[in-house]
């Protein structure tokens, strides 16, 4: 039989599409399981009384002191978080925002006078039903079962779907090589490369070696209040029980695990 | 059958070394952004998709408007309109692949394109795009390959055929629903959480796509041998007017919705866009120059004496075209990002070498139409 080109070419590119076709109805079958957690540990900071474990954080803004960011220069150097001056193109971890930025529905117009213009930590919100795992079209980004939502930063491609599916602006894109920008930049710990997204992964290392997130062991006003949300012995949850708190935008039905005491 | 491509004339030559030519200076900006990163377009922290995204969303109306004359042929037995399915299928081809060129360029890792199939991901609207995009240009590069190959055989194309092409209908709507759904299912971005985002997208997607067709046809007519005849530009004209008047009308549906409310976050986008937020309105002038150009427009399509001017027509499809181009392939997307989760009214505008990258994307996607309408349009003068 002879084999002309065209025909050879048909039976090429089918092949093609066959082998491809075939790997996708294999991962569709089994859909890939989301990336094992990191940390193995379940231990932490909180000890094993609670069978669940939700990573969470209360801010007390009342403690919080104007002009301190302590909290803020810990993060960049527990993280390589690079410093660029262009606001444009930012990488923020923790980072502060106005009171009225940060909960827009509550007017100040006739309120507390003294929230209006107050500074507030933010952060990552580690949702419990989080946006931006659901739109991310490689699980470059996912949600552990400790509740931290986590970003593997060699597999994301770059497509920032995450920063547009998410409601606080908690992301932030490389938009171009970072490093530059790292002062002090500490070898030990990993940097990130242009073109991936990063955010505050609640410090998943240290909680990983029972040291509570480098924010709030920073915080010289004990304003940052972490721990298990699970257990109601927490100090979180304690916390919590005590006083008024309320969460960014909870009508979006992501729920934080932040909370901000009023 | 391809090799019909490389005999042309001399016009056709330059036509072609003009495209090769932009397509070049497109591809020298793309190193310089792969090699600096992302950083060098006009996105930023709080507007992060800019024109590549808002390209890809308005080409993607292109692509599945090719449905509007495939389905008055096959469904409706529109006979003239036998004539340039083909074309419309072409047009979806080059368009697709456009919009992959817009997604690829807009990734900050492309290397790692390929993730998307390993690590499938059946709850991200991205994956059941690629998917859909992905099925669609096979679906027409089937069919277009195979009846290009009957005519130039002088043979009916196959039965299977028929089945093909109706199934290709419902998938063209697909394309364009969920391109709709990347967006309006997050929460928080208050412009595109509307259900009516995916009707209004085919809306202006089946008024922008056969306007192009319309122009196309009167292209072809004066430079080629080929007339697609009056009738078939007469019928072009009225799905336009069409569905410019439900796109319109949708446009204003929102609108109301919006601004009757007074909802801040559903309003404030829409002031963006037309009056401006914060003293800043970047995009109000052709956002009015869209308004005023789609309302004449509408007054040319709608008035039956002129729409059957051909002159009139051709400039009004000219209007639709820029129109939409400007209300979806940039307002809709950049607004989106107005304002940011955290309050702020940050300004886009694409920087040079992102215009370049654009351009480049453009001149790809016509440099692929010309081939295929020279290819069809050689054969059926030879035949």
């Amino acid at each position: 039989m002879k084999i002309t080109r065209k025909a050879f070419l048909r039976i090429a590119g089918g092949s093609v599409l066959a082998a491809g076709a075939g790997k996708l109805v294999k991962a569709i079958s089994d859909v890939a399981p989301p990336p094992a957690a990191v940390s193995g540990s379940k231990s932490t900071a909180e000890g094993g009384r609670a069978t669940t474990q939700r990573w969470g954080m209360a801010i007390d803004f009342e403690k919080c002191r104007k002009g301190c960011d302590d909290c803020i220069r810990a993060c960049r150097l527990a993280h390589n978080v690079p410093r660029i001056p262009d606001s444009a193109h930012e990488v923020k971890w923790i980072w502060e925002e106005p009171y009225e930025k940060v909960f827009p529905s509550q007017r100040t117009d006739y309120g507390r006078q003294d929230l209006a213009g107050s500074q507030l930590p933010v952060l990552c919100n580690h949702c419990a039903d989080p946006p931006c795992v659901r739109v991310c079209p490689t699980q470059a980004t996912w949600k552990r079962d400790d509740g931290i939502v986590m970003m593997d930063y060699h597999r994301c491609i770059g497509c920032r779907y995450c920063m547009v599916a998410c409601p606080y602006g908690s992301r932030s894109f490389n938009w171009f090589d970072p490093r530059p920008y790292i002062k002090p930049l500490n070898s030990q710990l990993p940097t990130r490369t242009k073109g991936v997204v990063e955010k505050c992964n609640f410090c998943e290392e240290r909680l990983a070696d029972g040291l509570l997130p480098a924010c709030v062991e920073a915080c010289p006003q004990k304003a940052l209040v972490f721990g298990n949300l699970n257990d109601k012995d927490s100090a979180v949850r304690q916390t919590l029980r005590a006083r008024y708190a309320v969460q960014r935008q909870p009508e979006l039905g992501t729920e934080p695990s932040v909370f901000y005491l009023v | 059958m391809l090799d019909k491509a490389m005999a042309g004339g001399r016009r056709y030559w330059s036509w072609m070394a003009f495209l090769l030519l932009l397509a070049a200076a497109g591809f020298v900006c793309y190193c310089r952004q792969l090699s600096y990163g992302l950083g060098i377009t006009g996105m930023s922290r709080d507007v992060n998709w800019g024109i590549y995204v808002a390209q890809f969303t308005f080409f993607v109306g292109i692509a599945a408007s090719a449905v509007m004359v495939v389905l008055p042929y096959y469904l409706h037995d529109v006979k003239q309109f036998g004539k340039i399915t083909i074309l419309g299928e072409f047009l979806a081809i080059a368009a697709v692949i456009m919009c992959m060129l817009f997604i690829f360029v807009d990734m900050g890792q492309p290397l790692r394109v390929f993730n998307v199939l390993f690590y499938p991901t059946l709850h991200s609207m991205m994956f059941w795009d690629m998917l859909s995009l992905g099925g669609y240009l096979l679906l027409n590069a089937v069919i277009s390959s195979v009846m290009l190959d009957c005519e130039f055989k002088h043979v009916p194309p196959p039965r299977w055929l028929r089945p093909v092409v109706l199934f290709s209908i419902p998938w063209a709507i697909s394309i364009h629903t969920v391109t709709a759904f990347l967006y309006n299912g997050l929460p928080g971005r208050s412009l595109w959480f509307t259900a009516i985002l995916a009707p209004r997208f085919l809306a202006s997607a089946f008024a922008s796509g056969p306007a192009l067709l319309i122009l196309l046809c009167l292209l072809l007519r004066r430079l080629t041998s080929f007339d697609a005849g009056n009738e078939v530009i007469r019928r072009l004209g009225i799905i336009v007017a069409y569905a410019m008047t439900v796109n319109v009308f949708f446009l204003l549906l929102e609108l109301f919705t919006a601004l009757y409310s007074h909802v801040p976050d559903h309003g404030e986008a829409f002031k963006y866009l037309f009056v401006g937020l914060e003293g800043k309105r970047p995009l109000a002038p052709y956002m009015w120059l869209s308004v005023g150009m789609a309302g004449a427009a509408l007054v040319a399509l709608l008035v039956p004496s002129f729409r059957k001017n051909q002159r009139v027509l051709a400039l009004a499809s000219v209007f639709v075209f820029v129109s939409l181009w400007l209300e979806k392939g940039m307002g809709l997307i950049v607004a989106g990002f107005v304002p940011s989760p955290l309050g702020a009214v940050t300004t886009y505008a694409p920087t040079g070498p992102e215009l370049g990258i654009v351009l480049g994307v453009w001149a790809i996607g016509a440099l692929v139409l010309t081939v295929f309408y020279k290819v069809t349009i050689s054969i059926r003068e030879a035949s």
